[in-house]
């Protein structure tokens, strides 16, 4: 399985994805926002930073780039594709996941280990969670209260969109605590909190066992490499 | 050459916290008449040549599309500039 991690002007989190993928056992791929190639990747993950400094809006003008017309073409045809933080807030600009993301209630970037509640594990990049399992990833945003109007987030609760829920702390003002999406299909996934920070004892979140321990985000990116593209 | 001003604003449903977060600042400033505050945007494109009604209706779908979200924010006028 060839997993691409596209690089965007202002990405930081692609090389953690890079090293996710592989960890999990997926070949990763580099991929440049200005092509209009996916190289024959199996499936796309859209990573962390700021790209393009985040002007005009989180995600915006990254959703407008080159390659997001073959990322649009190909997830509208099934393929797997993960949005990370500002992975996420490009999914949204492109319209292939619902809603959008505002900043923080509270006004301020705010990074902590969150508790997560896993919704929904029909899905590319959930399949190897177990449904409602608890799990513990970094977050780091501050741009990452979701919202969307009353008659969308009904959709979203009726049609089990919400992949993943903020537990015991809503950190960023989120309507229904909502921490990811899916789609309908499954193929495509999208969260704030960071997976990829969470796949190698030693660098992930503190754990009652060990500190720096958690691995919860590991599963994310093995979950891809029994899914194959959805039709 | 003309300039074409199009301001978009966050939807009045949602809540906007840099507004709410000067609103707040500006209660240190006169006696409390000014309540609220919202923060929008204001482009200004620099148009070659004449803009044209045909060029308007093409800013217009720019704005709703790429200057805007439409879940987040509301395009609340395009005008050419005098």
């Amino acid at each position: 399985m060839r997993v691409g991690v596209i690089t965007f002007p202002g990405s930081l989190d692609d090389r953690d994805a890079l090293r996710a993928v592989t960890l999990a056992g997926g070949e990763a791929v580099s991929l440049w926002h200005g092509d209009h190639d996916l190289g024959g990747v199996d499936a796309i993950v859209l990573p962390g930073g700021f790209s393009y400094g985040d002007y005009l809006r989180c995600g915006a003008i990254a959703a407008h780039s080159p390659i997001m017309s073959e990322v649009i073409d190909a997830a509208n045809k099934g393929m797997p594709v993960l949005g990370i933080c500002n992975g996420f807030q490009i999914l949204v600009e492109a319209h292939l996941l619902a809603g959008g993301l505002i900043r923080n209630d509270h006004g301020t970037f705010i990074r902590r280990d969150q508790k997560l509640r896993v919704e929904n594990v029909d899905t590319a990049w959930t399949n190897k969670y177990t449904l409602g399992q608890e799990i513990t990833i970094p977050l780091k945003n501050g741009e990452g209260g979701f919202i969307a109007d009353d008659e969308t987030l009904k959709q979203l609760e009726g049609d089990g969109l919400v992949a993943f829920r903020y537990l015991e702390v809503n950190p960023n003002g989120s309507l229904n605590d909502i921490a990811g999406l899916r789609n309908k299909r499954g193929n495509v996934v999208g969260l704030m909190p960071h997976p990829e920070h969470a796949v190698e004892p030693g660098f992930g979140p503190d754990t009652a066992d060990r500190m720096q321990s958690g691995v919860d985000g590991l599963a994310m990116f093995q979950s891809i490499l029994s899914a194959t593209v959805l039709s | 050459m003309a300039t074409v001003i199009v301001d978009v604003m966050p939807k009045e449903v949602l809540l906007d916290p840099a507004g709410k977060a000067t609103a707040r600042a500006l209660q240190r400033f006169g006696d409390g008449e000014i309540t609220d505050v919202r923060i929008g945007k204001r482009f200004e494109l620099t148009i070659d040549g004449e803009v044209t009604p045909k060029l308007l209706e093409h800013i217009g779908e720019i704005a709703k599309d790429v200057l805007s979200n439409e879940v987040i924010e509301d395009v609340v006028s395009i005008r050419v500039a005098d």
